[in-house]
């Protein structure tokens, strides 16, 4: 069976891979016989590669050195490259974060290879689904040059155990002078929280201009907390200054995809709905009855959202005991 | 401190936006076109640098007659000159292909430092500082909420979820922009009049050097197999809150098993 390189998106937080990981060995299988590639620090590999072969990886490939994180995106490149050019795989699946983009693209130029962006799906044939346009338009499109590198979008897939032998293989590292040119000096995380990552959550609860206060947006994180939610906002409520800029969903913020996406107090500009319009089940609480967000809604409440959001909020919590 | 952006123009992302049927590249000709938001971001940015460090700005886009119109916004706002590469041959080109028409074209040019937006409203790839660095060996500074230019060197803040990086290389490098960077400026009157008079510069695949059967929708690294608009969804419920709006609200959730 066809080899097929995954790259593990690892969880500094939680010490495991991350769930976009688990889906990218998932969506790989559909390619051939997934090998994960653990790029970190000496020491990584043990952490994680127990959940890789029950997600179904054959191999583990552990490219560990102290240097590899000192640098940004160049060293990885380097190691996924000298794994395709030693061991031909059929395709290189990467979990579609900024970084993972990043990778793929320097890997397509290192191996003369096209790769494809956020893809939400892949078929066993090689082609891809994307959507393009925020959500207005499904695109299927193949890589037709060299070996496919995918990137695969947070949420797309549902991870599936495929228990696997998960064989260790060493990897050794050499990191060329020219991929150390941008050194990593710091990573400072600003906002701990107890709440889900806003790309990897099943449910999210967003808030925008209808909030209208940072105060006040402890009403969506109240919802929030009781579903076991992320929080995110809309642009509107991010220019106002009523969140961070890191929750931000839409056009230039993340884009989600969850089983459940609350909007409230958010009118549905398309800004906002590129980031959110593939969620599976989507609610909308605004008092504006013409708002273009109940086009998209499944359920749609029409009211105020300080009364309505923290009565659902005491509601969940209760039968949830 | 000689800085060059690159300027991309797009389909406006609050205007309706197509692929062309016949041959599934972006609808740029029937499209309400305007520059990348996000690379307003970016030429502010040099602004700003070019104010504080002297040199000179120069905007480079590749794309088609139209984007003349992206190079006087980026020229208003006070960029010196500009470099289009315009070349029909470039159509349908994938963004590898891309990336070696604009590190061609960044090779005839003298810099210290490249900014970018951190992405293209189109496509969404947030790729190219990638590509170009690869391309062109220099360091990559992407996805700055903060840049930093001093003795040679160039550092960011890059954003990520919950925080960020610190990041430094030397120049010349690659930077690319989020929109925390900056609030970019308005064009003023005397802007936009003197973006009139400002050079633009129009270069061919020929005058760079580039073989046109390398470029282009015939020979792009991926290509759209079919697309197809996202399948309308079922008519939802919109319910008035009558004093029962929560409870109808959890009653949904009840019914989808969610709570």
């Amino acid at each position: 069976m066809a080899e097929v390189l995954v790259l593990v998106e690892l969880n500094p937080a939680a010490g495991g891979p991350r769930k976009t990981t688990l889906e990218a060995l998932t969506a790989a299988r559909a390619l051939g016989e997934p090998s994960a590639v653990v790029i970190g620090a000496p020491g990584t590999a043990a952490g994680v590669k127990d959940a890789l072969a029950e997600y179904g990886a054959a191999k583990v490939y552990v490219a560990e050195s102290p240097e590899v994180e000192e640098y940004l995106v160049a060293p990885k490149a380097e190691v996924l490259a000298q794994l395709v050019a030693e061991k031909s795989p059929a395709a290189v699946v990467i979990p579609s974060s900024p970084e993972g983009k990043e990778i793929a693209g320097r890997l397509a130029i290192k191996t003369g290879s096209g790769f494809l962006t956020d893809v939400t799906e892949i078929a066993p044939d090689g082609t891809a689904t994307q959507v393009a346009f925020a959500g207005a338009t499904i695109v299927h499109s193949q890589v037709t040059v060299g070996t496919p590198i995918y990137t695969l979008r947070g949420n797309s897939v549902t991870p599936e155990p495929a228990p696997a032998a998960g064989a260790e293989e060493t990897v050794q590292v050499q990191i060329s002078e020219a991929a150390k040119a941008t050194r990593v000096t710091d990573r400072v995380v600003e906002q701990k929280s107890s709440r889900p990552e806003l790309t990897e959550a099943s449910i999210v609860v967003s808030g925008g201009r209808g909030v209208a206060s940072a105060e006040n947006f402890s009403v969506i994180e109240g919802l929030a907390d009781s579903l076991g939610a992320a929080v995110g906002a809309s642009r509107a409520a991010v220019d106002s200054g009523f969140y961070p800029h890191s929750f931000q969903v839409g056009q230039t913020g993340k884009t989600v995809s969850p089983q459940l996406y609350i909007a409230v107090g958010i009118s549905g500009a398309i800004q906002h709905r590129a980031g959110m319009q593939t969620s599976k089940i989507i609610v909308a609480v605004n008092k504006d009855p013409e708002a273009p967000i109940f086009e998209l809604a499944d359920f749609g409440v029409v009211g105020d959202l300080n009364t309505v959001v923290p009565a659902a909020t005491q509601q969940i919590s209760a039968r949830r005991g | 401190m000689n800085i060059v952006v690159l300027v991309k123009q797009v389909p406006d992302s609050g205007s309706e936006r197509k692929l062309d049927p016949a041959d599934n590249t972006v609808a740029r000709a029937t499209a309400d076109n305007v520059i990348n938001e996000m690379d307003e971001y970016a030429i502010e940015e040099a602004l700003t640098v070019k104010e504080a460090q002297g040199g000179e700005v120069t905007v480079l886009t590749v794309g088609p007659a139209t984007a003349t119109d992206a190079i006087r916004k980026a020229l208003s706002m006070g960029a010196d000159k500009a470099v289009h590469v315009l070349d029909d041959a470039i159509h349908g080109s994938c963004a590898v292909q891309t990336s070696a028409v604009i590190a061609a074209a960044l090779g005839q040019l003298e810099y210290d430092l490249v900014l970018c937006g951190a992405e293209a409203t189109d496509a969404q790839l947030s790729v190219m500082p990638a590509l170009l660095a690869e391309r062109l060996g220099l360091p990559q500074l992407s996805g700055a909420r903060k840049l930093t230019v001093e003795n040679g060197m160039a550092k960011i803040e890059r954003q990520t979820d919950g925080g960020y990086w610190e990041i430094e290389a030397p120049l010349p490098a690659i930077v690319s922009t989020w929109d925390t960077i900056n609030e970019p400026r308005y064009p003023s009157f005397k802007g936009i009049m003197a973006a009139k008079k400002k050079p633009v510069q129009t270069l061919t695949l020929a005058d760079l050097g580039i073989d046109r059967a390398t470029v282009g929708l015939a020979t792009a690294t991926s290509k759209v197999v079919d697309f197809a608009g996202r399948p309308p969804k079922g008519e939802g419920v919109k319910v008035p809150d009558e004093g029962d709006g929560a409870e109808k609200l959890v009653g949904f959730l009840a019914a989808q098993k969610i709570v």
